[in-house]
């Protein structure tokens, strides 16, 4: 069985090495292709530094106000008891199921030059002109706060259960006060959570492309430079672009990650943490009432997409709100061919890429946590590696190495096929798929299988009546996670993409483009819809788990 | 350390929907540089009153008062607890895993705004006194089960907290270790004169460490008094189960005088304390009995067990016209099945109110 194994973890690795590695070791190759010129192009553009200057802004920024909405949010629906905390619980994490393209379509609809609130806000004021304007650093920061700040809400919140809280009660008896015990005690204590959180939005807001795309005006990033730099032919300037992009995110995870080292603990004792009402006569007052402002701000831009895809195109000018409302734009969804594929498209490559996802994952996660296969440790890196690599630069390393048919190299032409975004959206996927199955088997007592081929099942046997149930929970919730990330997949997307394969979010952005918001806003609004039956799929099936678990019992 | 002593009055806590009390009208005085042990069932309420006393729970009524040597008075009922100040020592120890021994010490008096160099330097002193100056600068991850206790106990106590609070601070100890502790802990507490309230469900525990011990039962205070006051005349069945060995059987008294009565040999033994004439429960602890070898005076069994005790053995006897079995102290050497008769001690016996 051993050579068994052996040869699975051998072919594995394999399919790894070609879709994950290597095109970014073309890409690494690629920036030298003219020699050192590539490089010195890139230091001596006053675009491309304002780019990464911008780029480090915009994360650090993101990250900072990231921190500044979830963590008190965190501590307000852990530890607080008032009125209307169910329903924000509830809402908390609703940004989070926007697909990204959606989300800052919405802003736009919201607080963009003529959004409802900024043309709400200029009337009633009688302003003559748009009190603000959704472009530059801010408004890429602040479309980022909104959808990130979820992670470290998430983050912080599951941090704060697991508390020990008797340790602020301790240092509350030593008589700390609660800005010390917070500062001294409660932060420190938290910082693994700090430190995953800030990491994860510092990830995203480094790749983000919507944002910038959309709402950077003049603002240049690392993320569009790259777009622009290989739209304009400059494949060379391109490479060195996403080179630094990338180092820039790996740089980041060492550092996070060496903080976070020195700040594990194991935390012993009951850590209940009981919900206190608030105290304070005015804040009690007063709770309800921003619970309530803080819930309607995270579901406008869901309720504002779906208000716009009734919106006829072109109607919608100077006004607050869009003047007409009609079926239309769903009808032509349904019934022009045209704007139907993309349609077809995206759930067709999603199906393909996540289909590919649980059956490399499933199995890399197998090797790496239940066998002594020689490469487990290379493989438990390389499922993680897509994850510190922007989408960008995993768009453009394949861009690079998928480029020709070459056996030699072990090339194969995949750009401007349809294939390119099923391959793209499966390496981005990879960590998410691979991180949930490793979870659940971890939680398996390794015994079982030796118990199994102990009673004679073979090994085929084994892995189907044993790990695969085992794996099934972290399978379930890794293939919703990459089913919903695919369907709506935009960063890698606009780097690879045909007219014949083109998907929802690039569809969106032409419709936009020609400024038919009802029919960009329509296709939104059925990607959400998407999302949700995949989510609901994944609640049936984790109920059919928990179902069956039952009835064995 | 000045000495406070600390009055609770008429202590009520509610908990729930339902507003069933976990401490009921609770009254109590721990007099200055004492050792008391409030001890009970899980569920008594010993921990809500400790919680009260420190500040974490604000009792629904009553007060929680500081005396100090004045008699001046602070009533400290709604404070929280940082202001109170009470050093309290948790059943998990509840140390900062992120900070070292000598800063975990330390904190209270960083939050009192002590320097720097004082504070380290106090902080080693008083982990000297607990006998861990050596481990001042390991993380605490790094200590085992007892040094953790006396560093949570250091840290405590650096603070030179009115009141002491610990809770269950022994029951993470393994047995040795817990035997040695017990006696560690009543020395250090009574050469540092402070007052302490220790919560324990062990009733060795309470009787090893303090002065005087509370009982609880279901919120209410059952009887205040020190370990022989309770062994030697409880106040009620309930106290009589909790506290010793022993068995309770119905008797009368008579003036000064118990009498017990099983089938139709009646034996007698003065009253221990005081009680009004009629019908008792007699509580028989084992060393107030005797066994004799064959035939004589007493109640007729059969021996059931013996384990030995260490220069006596405990037998159980199965009395021949009673339900009970009984266990008595004796230094003879007897077999099991083997017929005795029991013999009532002319010691004096506690009695409690019947039923």
């Amino acid at each position: 069985m051993r050579r068994g194994t052996t040869a699975l973890s051998l072919a594995l690795l394999a399919v790894l090495l070609w879709s994950v590695v290597y095109p970014n070791v073309s890409v690494i190759v690629g920036t030298f292709s003219h020699g050192l010129a590539d490089w010195r192009a890139f230091a001596e553009s006053p675009a491309d530094r304002e780019a990464l200057w911008s780029t480090l802004v915009i994360s650090v920024g993101s990250v900072i106000a990231s921190l500044a909405i979830g963590v008190p949010l965190a501590f307000l629906l852990t530890r607080m008891e008032f009125r209307g905390r169910r329903v924000l619980s509830a809402v908390a994490t609703l940004p989070a199921a926007l697909p990204p393209l959606v989300g800052v379509l919405a802003f736009l609809f919201l607080y963009g030059e003529s959004g409802v609130i900024t043309r709400g806000v200029q009337y009633a004021l009688g302003m003559e002109h748009a009190p603000w304007t959704l472009t530059g650093l801010w408004a890429i920061i602040f479309v980022h706060a909104y959808t990130m700040y979820v992670y470290v809400f998430l983050f912080v919140s599951a941090g704060l259960e697991r508390y020990d809280s008797s340790l602020d009660e301790a240092a509350a008896g030593l008589g700390a006060g609660r800005a010390l015990r917070l500062r001294r005690i409660t932060l420190p204590l938290l910082t693994p959570s700090l430190v995953g959180a800030s990491l994860l939005v510092f990830m995203s807001a480094l790749g983000s492309f919507s944002a910038p795309y959309i709402f950077g005006g003049g603002q240049r990033v690392l993320a569009t430079q790259i777009l622009n730099s290989k739209l304009n032919g400059e494949m060379g300037l391109a490479y060195v672009e996403t080179a630094v992009l990338a180092i820039t995110a790996v740089i980041a995870l060492l550092v996070l990650r060496a903080i976070e080292r020195r700040r594990e603990y194991a935390m012993a004792g009951k850590g209940r943490i009981s919900r206190v009402a608030i105290a304070n006569p005015v804040w009690r007052r007063v709770a309800p009432a921003l619970a309530a402002l803080l819930v309607i701000v995270l579901i406008l831009p869901h309720l504002m997409v779906v208000l716009v895809s009734f919106a006829r195109d072109g109607a919608w000018t100077t006004q607050v709100l869009p003047p007409e409302y009609t079926l239309d734009n769903f009808r032509r969804l349904a019934t022009d061919p045209a704007l139907w594929t993309p349609i077809k498209n995206s759930v067709l490559m999603a199906v393909i890429a996540t289909a590919a996802n649980v059956v490399i994952c499933f199995f890399a996660a197998y090797v790496i946590v239940l066998t002594k296969a020689p490469g487990r440790k290379l493989m438990q890196l390389l499922v993680v590696l897509p994850w510190a690599i922007p989408a960008t630069a995993i768009a453009l390393g394949l861009a690079a190495t998928f480029d020709r048919n070459d056996p030699a190299t072990a090339r194969v032409l995949l750009v401007g096929t349809f294939w390119i975004l099923p391959l793209a959206y499966f390496v981005r996927n990879i960590p998410l798929v691979a991180n949930a199955v490793e979870g659940s088997l971890r939680q398996m007592d390794p015994t079982l299988e030796d118990a199994a081929r102990g009673l004679g099942a073979n090994w085929w046997m084994t892995l189907r009546k044993v790990v695969l149930p085992a794996a099934r929970p972290g399978l379930v919730a890794g293939t919703m996670l990459a089913a919903v990330a695919a369907v709506g997949e935009f960063v890698a997307s606009v780097v690879l993409f045909t007219h014949n394969n083109r998907p929802i979010s690039m569809e969106i952005l032409s419709q936009l483009r020609d400024l038919s918001f009802g029919t960009a806003a329509a296709y939104s609004v059925l990607l959400i819809v998407l999302v949700l039956l995949i989510t609901l799929g994944a609640k049936l099936a984790e109920g059919s788990v928990v179902d069956a678990e039952r009835s064995a019992r | 350390m000045s000495a406070n002593s600390l009055v609770l009055s008429g202590l009520t806590r509610r908990f729930g929907n339902d507003g069933s009390a976990a401490v009921s009208d609770l009254s109590l005085e721990v007099k200055a540089g004492e050792l008391l042990a409030l001890i009970g069932a899980s569920g008594s309420g010993k921990t809500t009153t400790l919680r009260m006393i420190a500040g974490y729970e604000i009792p629904d009524e009553g007060r929680v008062v500081l005396r100090d040597a004045s008699g001046a008075e602070r009533d400290v009922t709604r404070e929280p607890p940082q202001r109170r100040g009470f050093g309290m020592v948790f059943q998990h120890y509840a140390l900062f895993p992120h900070l070292r021994v000598v800063e975990n010490v330390a904190f209270g008096l960083e939050a009192r705004g002590v320097g720097k160099t004082e504070r380290e330097s106090r902080a080693r002193a008083t982990l000297d006194s607990v006998g861990l100056a050596h481990a001042a600068d390991r993380t605490v991850q790094a200590l085992s089960g007892g040094e953790q206790q006396r560093v949570a106990l250091a840290r405590a106590l650096v603070i030179e907290p009115p009141v002491l609070l610990l809770d269950e601070p022994l029951s993470n100890l393994d047995p040795t270790l817990r035997e040695h502790t017990r006696e560690e802990l009543r020395s250090m507490l009574h050469r540092l004169g402070v007052t302490a309230v220790f919560v324990t469900h062990d009733q060795e525990d309470a009787f090893a460490v303090a002065d005087r011990v509370a009982i609880l039962k279901q919120g209410r205070l059952q009887q205040v008094g020190t370990p022989q006051e309770l062994y030697r005349t409880p106040a009620s069945l309930d106290v009589a189960r909790f506290v010793g060995r022993g068995v309770m059987l119905p008797a009368d008294v008579r003036g000064d005088r118990v009498s017990v009565t099983i089938g139709d040999v009646t034996q007698q033994a003065p009253l221990a304390g005081n009680h009004a004439e009629g019908s008792v429960l007699a509580v028989l602890r084992p060393e107030s009995l005797a066994l004799r070898a064959s035939d004589g005076p007493g109640w007729k069994g059969r021996i059931t067990a013996r384990r030995f005790a260490g220069g006596h053995e405990v037998y159980r006897v199965a009395l021949d016209h009673s339900a009970e079995s009984i266990e008595v102290t004796s230094e003879q050497e007897l077999v099991e099945h083997a017929g005795v008769h029991v013999v009532l001690r002319d010691q004096p016996v506690a009695v409690v109110p019947a039923g």
